[in-house]
């Protein structure tokens, strides 16, 4: 591919990013959405974020499942979840993870 | 109003500082994957100048990590963009979520909200201005001009402190590709991120069971191409919710749950 046909690649990229992110709301037109799906969708933050984790947690990159329990990312979520459930504060969880997870994987080469 | 004393407007307001605020405690984690999406941009092939353009102008880690493998094996466009469009739908989702919020300003600011609209801006700001109360289907915070003003100063607040550790951190590992061991998964902090944020949302037991089919049907759709795993999870926790807060409804007001 040459430099410019990447760039090219790039802007396209670029106005799919902003294309998909402001879908309704990039024309002024009227979408009728009905009232249960409006309401319904207070679910999808959370339903997201869950979608997202749980195969960064589980699989592997060619997505299959964990094969051994010595998986640094199973201690780090174990100690991230503990540490939300016992202070209530996200930069702890992140934190408190993070470490976790190094520890074990550099530490033991989990 | 003119663009300039709008802008000013929005900073001064302590809405600003407590977006920029509760986005800088995650911020963490928006940095490891930077870093990470940095450095696979280089590692691809793509090339320093290339890859600063990327994560400038594309500002998306999942469509980008996507089109990485396509750009590198010169892939036709329409397969490169086709797998964005893909890999963002979710965002298609979000979007209806934030329309109400949204229209009452100019096109080219609504698109610069479009392009500033991330998993985690979306997520913080329905979580703190999406509630609706006394069964009105647009949020409390999307009627009231003065609550939506403050809403605004919030968005902006966390999407440009999103902005600014994310371009950061993505040029950090584009120039320091070679300095950080890849084996230390340190994306892996973004994850977290994700869950801390998601464990903040689990209110009650229908979260807990819609954030759990969530994660199962993403699990179970993980061999669908692109990423659309996703979006099945969210439909699927959409639906189950929609249910499961009509059985609540009906079982009466003075369930526990339905203060939650």
């Amino acid at each position: 591919m040459s430099t410019w046909e990447t760039v090219a690649a790039l802007l396209g990229l670029a106005g799919i990013t902003v294309l998909t992110r402001g879908f309704f709301f990039i024309t002024e037109r009227e979408w009728p959405i009905p009232p249960w799906l409006r309401e319904g969708l207070r679910h999808a933050p959370l339903a997201a974020l869950a979608a997202i984790i749980a195969p960064a947690v589980l699989l592997d990159g060619q997505g299959l499942w964990l094969g051994t329990w010595q998986d640094a990312r199973l201690p780090a979520v174990a100690a991230a979840v503990a540490w939300f459930v016992w202070r209530r504060d996200l930069l702890g969880t992140i934190l408190s993870g993070t470490v976790v997870m190094l520890a074990f994987r550099i530490g033991l080469g989990w | 109003m003119n663009n300039q004393a709008l802008q000013s407007a929005l900073w001064r307001r302590p809405g600003f500082w407590l977006g920029a605020r509760e986005m800088a405690v995650v911020s963490l984690g928006v940095a490891a994957w930077g870093l990470v999406t940095g450095m696979a941009m280089v590692n691809s092939g793509l090339g320093v100048s290339l890859s600063v353009f990327m994560s400038l102008v594309v500002y998306a880690g999942s469509a980008q990590l996507a089109a990485l493998p396509l750009l590198a094996v010169g892939a036709p466009l329409w397969l490169i963009w086709g797998t964005a469009l893909c890999v963002n739908l979710r965002f298609v989702i979000f979007s209806a979520q934030l329309r109400p919020f949204l229209m009452h300003l100019s096109r080219p600011r609504r698109l610069w909200h479009a392009y500033l609209t991330t998993d985690m801006g979306y997520v913080l700001f329905m979580k703190r201005y999406g509630v609706s109360t006394g069964g009105e289907s647009v949020p409390e915070a999307a009627r009231d001009p003065v609550h939506r003003q403050e809403a605004m100063a919030y968005f902006w607040g966390g999407a440009l402190t999103n902005w600014l550790a994310w371009q950061t951190s993505s040029m950090l590992g584009i120039f320091l590709a070679d300095a950080i061991p890849e084996h230390w998964g340190i994306g892996f902090a973004g994850t977290l991120a994700l869950l801390a944020l998601s464990c903040s949302l689990i209110t009650d037991r229908i979260t807990v069971v819609t954030a759990l089919v969530a994660a199962t049907a993403a699990l179970a759709a993980f061999a669908m191409p692109m990423r659309l795993n996703i979006v099945v999870a969210i439909a699927a926790a959409v639906v189950l919710g929609v249910v499961l807060d009509h059985m609540r409804d009906k079982s009466g007001p003075n369930t526990p749950e339905a203060s939650g």
